[in-house]
């Protein structure tokens, strides 16, 4: 074992928040203090989080920086490790810590230690999360994230923050549930509470059947899927900016996280059994949600909404059970997690002039506001997927992955492109171009410095991954063709799936993706 | 070189439209319209390369974009003659309306932002004409919708120009709903997204037959079909056509370089690329035949009777890319490519000459408030009668040479389809010769007619605030107000798409539709049928001469209609009002599609919204177990009575509910 960075990456921001928490000083010195002590451990997390990428060999399969201390016993392990997939998940966190502590420097008066101490927290237990090799340890991580986030937006939050915190709670609390039971159960079928361990048992398919349910319960509320979404445009509208950034960027990411890492290589039969199960959840939320974006009239319920749309490229790109549609779901989740961040710190940008997220009290800011209107239009085209930006990327890959499993399915999903351009530029016509609706709207200031610093890094990495998505899906390859792996000689849930093409020339149906292959290389024989 | 032809436009775009504010508007001007001449030699040297036979087509690698499993696609540079046309068309034409608007743009308060969209456009478009896979073809094609988009609304004060810019970006989405499938479907079937690579293993797929939504179809004719619906959205194509009229709400030089010499022709491009996969399927090619003829011969209807000038050749562009569209179906794709090459020129010509009347007339766009115009902007007369003969095809013009191969090669074809698209053509020629004299005779001939205009009665207001109000003019048609010729900056232009529309055809005629130079001239980059062009020279005589009788019909009956008899349009209009009306109401296209998606869209959004997530799922979920927790705290309160026999009553009733539960347990087990 060598340098034990994961378990420093845990513990350093909860060392952060306790310090936080008993700076000394009056008031304002002890906010100024909080402020730059929890800005100097996120970067100092990002680095680190960089240090790790640098240091992760790409090509190598299997856990990497792992470290076992066996705390409980058999039990629960202090056991941590990384694969592509999460070294980029927390790489994703890292990034998006920093510009949370700054989204927040000058809108949080309200008990600033407190108020970072609670993003500290939650920043150790993401990357606990996502490090997690023991399926209790995981569990208590990923649980445990409800806390501070609870407490962000109902202390923090809007006006009706106590009912959209306790509607975060309840929905996420009571699919946890049903994941602890399912936990158990698998814990005392298979003797192991390691992650390893467990993926590679055989669960009997019946049993798969019924885990497979209840770890869906969870899993679907945190990405959220429909018809448990609602939690989501109401948590997002009263928390903080912040909080949002959070929300969106990272906790959504969990539901999408535990799919692939649970449910895809422990169950795979019923996985393949169940994909009509979420592909038709799935295209369900992508027309339903992307309608009801369109006629929002609250900036934040908007990009919600369409949070749920992307979400459900997710879910239907992890079931369309190969790589691009596993590799594009995760590109999707990073590339969500930025995008959807960005457009909640723009929101957060003009919240804080007007104090209000009513569209309709906008308007114009392209002429009050033109450096502002550049980058809101840049991350509106990133939403919508132009290429060259990572939306297009992760979209192309889910549905062309889809495509393959089921026309249908990505038939539907693919109609996701056009109701998604109408919400987002009914949504930036509303705010950016026309006439300011008011005087106070026209007096808006243009960005400052550090909303600048906060946004460009955003711009960089959505280019960064629309143009080179290599450098992202590298890492996470052979992590995603071991998911894969599991479901060779698993058979599909009969759907409409008939993807064999026949031949004018012979009787012989080949497999689709193949056909020209196979006759290219027949033909170069002859 | 070619990596410079095309990330130069990019580059010149970044640095007029982040640096704008900084180097000042004058400098982004020089800067981006500079960039895009010399891209515009670049692409000369490249086109004359081929031309002559010197070069061999080629693909630069750029950067590896995407891998995924088996996918590899890259950002690569393909140049071929197809795309060597295509550079020539796009940067020169690019390059003269970055020149035009120099002059056109003037007093406007952001030009640089201008410049930059402009700039941008140009490079999405280079993109699109030498990608060497669907992917980064689908890149160009989404930024010139982003480019377009951003040109169309650059007027973003008018809600109108918003509106518009929507409208082109999403039903520009629909097409490319189909583009993505099309995608998709291709590279399930090929295992590859290379355009070289697909066209080469067409015929070992021709005739297969895979599952497309639960049925069995056959393999050619759904991908080709999947990729024609984002042809047709972008190029405007009978049912996804609503976008472009619209788009005129943009500046008049973004509506000769976008909505007519470039980017609506991408689809006409992307069939021809494609050609080899259309050619595996006589279904797809009957139905690009069948809609670009209903295109042709739509648009040209509704051209007939519209009164702006802009909207006239809007819809003449949409009707000339039917007619690029049923050449391609009639497996004419050289003739397509040609009359894509000739088009630009002329149609580019016509849509800045229209912008210098309009400079001329103070944004009034209106031809009823034109009339007599030659006399005051001689030089843009002229330049417009040029563009209007080589659109209608007089003799030796270059509209003359591409529009007769066309008609003549759907004639040959034999097919249904294409002698259906034949007669259609045939009328249509007729109906754009009418029409487009029509905007001649109304704009340039007659009485001056703008005293009428709101426009003009501003712009004359503003001088008669300068003289002191010296003399009344309420007799007088003109209002006080004479038109002055353009700038040298938009005259130069004109002149020079003039020479290219009077010449472009009979220089290149030979190369891009000849039974003998074809072949060489295209090098294998399209599907070319030697016996299809070679069939040409036997037709009939009655086809071949058919254009040019449309020709003299059309000019005879506008001068009849607009110049000799200007009574006849209005007894005509009298005398059928409802087709007069379903022609202005542009076949109630709009309407219909208000009525079928934009508005069952919001209902349906708020529907879900309202009863689904609020009063279905809330009332239900967390709601309502909230509601049942608050409501069972009442029900405990109320039954905390103090009264000592209804709790044990309470009691009694528990004693039996758990006798009830185990005794039959226990029971059983004695059984036992």
């Amino acid at each position: 074992m060598g340098f034990p960075i994961l378990s420093l990456m845990v513990v350093l921001p909860l060392i952060a928040a306790m310090l936080v928490l008993v700076l000394p000083g009056d008031e304002a010195g002890k906010a100024r203090a909080a402020r730059w002590t929890a800005l100097a451990t996120t970067l100092l997390l990002f680095v680190m989080g960089m240090q790790l990428w640098q240091d992760y060999a790409t090509d190598a399969a299997g856990f990497q920086f792992v470290e076992r201390l066996p705390l409980f016993g058999p039990w629960l392990e202090w056991h941590l490790g990384i694969d592509g997939i999460a070294l980029m998940l927390i790489l994703l966190s890292v990034f998006l810590m920093p510009l949370c502590i700054l989204a927040g420097w000058e809108s949080v008066q309200k008990r600033v230690p407190e108020y970072l101490a609670a993003f500290l927290v939650m920043e150790s237990l993401m990357i606990g999360t996502f490090a997690a090799r023991d399926m209790l340890l995981f569990f208590v991580f990923f649980e445990a994230g409800l806390i501070p986030m609870f407490l962000i937006i109902g202390v923090w939050g809007g006006a009706r923050r106590i009912y959209a915190s306790y509607k975060f709670f309840l929905y996420t609390l009571l699919g946890s549930v049903l994941m602890l039971v399912g936990m158990l159960w698998m814990i005392n079928d298979a003797g192991s509470t390691d992650i390893g361990v467990l993926t590679d048992h055989d669960f009997s398919v019946q049993a798969q059947f019924w885990l497979f349910l209840a770890f869906f319960a969870s899993f679907a509320v945190k990405i959220p899927m429909w018809p448990v979404h609602t939690w989501l445009p109401d948590a997002h509208v009263e928390a903080p900016t912040a909080g949002s950034v959070l929300l969106a960027g990272v906790l959504l990411k969990l539901g999408g996280y535990g799919f692939i890492r649970f449910s895809l290589p422990m169950f795979p039969e019923a996985s393949a059994q169940l994909i009509w199960l979420m592909f038709g959840l799935s295209m369900v939320a992508v027309v339903y949600t992307s309608l009801v974006a369109l006629v929002q009239a609250d900036m934040k319920k908007l990009i919600a909404y369409s949070s749920v749309a992307h979400m459900a490229f997710v879910t239907a790109g992890l079931f369309a059970l190969n790589e691009q549609g596993i590799e594009g779901s995760m590109v999707m989740m990073l590339s969500h997690g930025l995008v959807a961040a960005a457009l909640f710190l723009c929101v957060g940008v003009i919240y804080d002039r007007l104090h209000t997220r009513e569209i309709s009290r906008y308007g114009g800011l392209a002429d009050t506001m033109p450096r502002y209107a550049l980058l809101l239009l840049f991350f509106t085209m990133a939403s919508v997927g132009l290429p060259a930006t990572s939306g297009f990327v992760a979209e192309f890959l889910v549905l062309l992955g889809l495509y393959q499993t089921s026309t249908w399915a990505a038939l539907v999903m693919t109609t996701g492109i056009i109701l998604g351009a109408a919400y987002m530029l009914w949504l930036y016509r509303r705010v950016a171009y026309g006439a300011a609706a008011g005087d106070d709207t026209r007096a808006m200031p243009d960005l400052k410095a550090r909303e600048v610093v906060i946004l460009l890094p955003v711009v960089a990495a959505v280019l960064w991954m629309g143009i080179y998505p290599k450098a992202f899906q590298d890492p996470m390859r052979p992590a995603i063709a071991a998911v894969v792996a599991k479901f060779d000689g698993v058979a599909l849930a009969t759907l409409p799936t008939d993807m064999t093409i026949l031949q004018a020339a012979g009787p012989q149906p080949v497999p689709a993706g193949q056909a020209a292959r196979h006759l290219v290389q027949t033909q170069a024989a002859h | 070189m070619i990596q410079l032809l095309v990330f130069l436009p990019l580059i010149t775009a970044l640095v007029a439209g982040l640096g704008g504010r900084i180097i000042g508007a004058t400098a982004a001007k020089l800067v981006t319209t500079g960039g895009l001449f010399v891209s515009a030699a670049l692409a000369w040297v490249i086109f004359i390369g081929f031309w002559q036979g010197g070069s061999t087509p080629g693909t630069v690698l750029v950067l590896e974009w995407m891998r995924s499993g088996t996918l590899a696609v890259d950002w690569a540079l393909k140049v071929d003659m197809l795309t060597a046309v295509m550079l020539v068309v796009v940067t020169s034409v690019s390059a003269l309306v970055h020149l035009y608007s120099w002059g056109y743009m003037e007093e406007d308060p952001s030009q640089s932002r201008f410049f930059a969209y402009l700039s941008l456009f140009t490079f999405a478009m280079l993109m699109l004409v030498t990608a060497d896979n669907l992917v980064q073809m689908f890149f160009g094609w989404e930024g010139v919708g982003l480019a377009s988009y951003l040109l169309i609304g650059f007027w973003y004060h008018k809600p109108s120009a918003n509106a518009a810019a929507i409208k082109a970006f999403v039903v520009n989405r629909v097409g490319d709903f189909g583009f993505s499938l099309g995608i998709f479907a291709t590279f399930m079937v090929f295992g590859t997204v290379s355009l070289d690579a697909i066209n080469a293993a067409v015929p070992l797929v021709q005739g297969s037959t895979f599952s497309f939504l639960g049925a069995r179809v056959d393999v050619m004719t759904c991908l080709c079909l999947l990729l024609f619906i984002g042809a047709m959205g972008k190029s405007a194509q009978l049912g996804l056509h609503t976008w472009l009229p619209d788009a005129m709400e943009g500046p008049t030089p973004v509506s000769a370089l976008i909505h007519a010499a470039t980017m609506v022709t991408a689809g006409v491009f992307m069939v021809c690329r494609l050609s080899p996969m259309f050619e595996a399927s006589a279904t797809a090619l009957a139905v690009v035949t069948y809609v670009g003829a209903a295109t042709a011969l739509f648009a040209a209807s509704v051209a007939l009777v519209q009164t702006d000038i802009k909207r006239v050749i809007a819809y003449s562009t949409c009707s000339q890319l039917g007619y690029m569209f049923f050449a391609a179906g009639s497996g004419a794709y050289g003739a397509a490519m040609f009359h894509l090459f000739t088009h630009a020129f002329f149609k580019a010509l016509l849509f800045l000459g229209a912008g210098s009347v309009i400079h001329a007339m103070h944004h009034e766009q209106d031809m009823r408030f034109y009339g007599g115009l030659r006399k005051h902007i001689p030089l843009t007369f002229a330049m417009m009668t040029v563009g209007t003969l080589a659109l209608t095809g007089f003799f030796f013009t270059a509209g003359y040479y591409s529009k007769d191969a066309i008609l003549e090669a759907a004639f040959a074809s034999g097919t249904d389809a294409g002698q259906f698209a034949f007669f259609v053509g045939a009328l249509v020629a007729l109906m754009t010769s009418f029409y487009s004299w029509r905007l001649v005779f109304l704009t340039f001939f007659g009485k001056p007619r703008w005293a009428g205009s709101e426009h003009i009665a501003h712009a004359a207001h503003g001088h008669d605030d300068d003289h002191g109000h010296q003399h009344g003019h309420s007799d007088d048609p003109t209002a006080g107000y004479h038109p002055h010729e353009s700038p040298w900056t938009m005259t130069l232009p004109l002149v020079l798409l003039a020479v290219g529309a009077l010449f472009a055809g009979w220089v290149f005629h030979d190369g891009f539709v000849g039974a003998e130079g074809g072949v060489a001239f295209w090098n294998q980059s399209i599907a070319f049928d030697v016996a299809l062009m070679d069939a040409l020279h036997h037709v009939p005589g009655w086809v071949v001469a058919a254009p040019s009788v449309a020709f003299f019909a059309g000019l005879v009956g506008a001068y009849v209609a607009y110049i000799a008899r200007p009574g006849l349009p209005g007894a005509v209009v009298a005398a059928v009002p409802a087709l007069y009306r379903f022609l202005c109401e542009k076949w109630y296209f709009d309407r219909l599609y208000d009525r079928i998606f934009v508005q069952p869209s919001k209902a349906l959004g708020r529907f879900f919204w309202v009863r689904g997530d609020q009063k279905t799922i809330d009332a239900l979920g967390p709601d309502g177990a909230a509601a049942m927790v608050a409501g069972g705290a009442l029900a405990a309160r109320r039954l905390q009575s103090g009264q000592l026999y209804a709790y044990a009553l309470v009691m009694l009733i528990g004693l039996a509910a758990v006798a009830a539960w185990f005794v039959p347990e226990a029971f059983m087990g004695l059984v036992q």
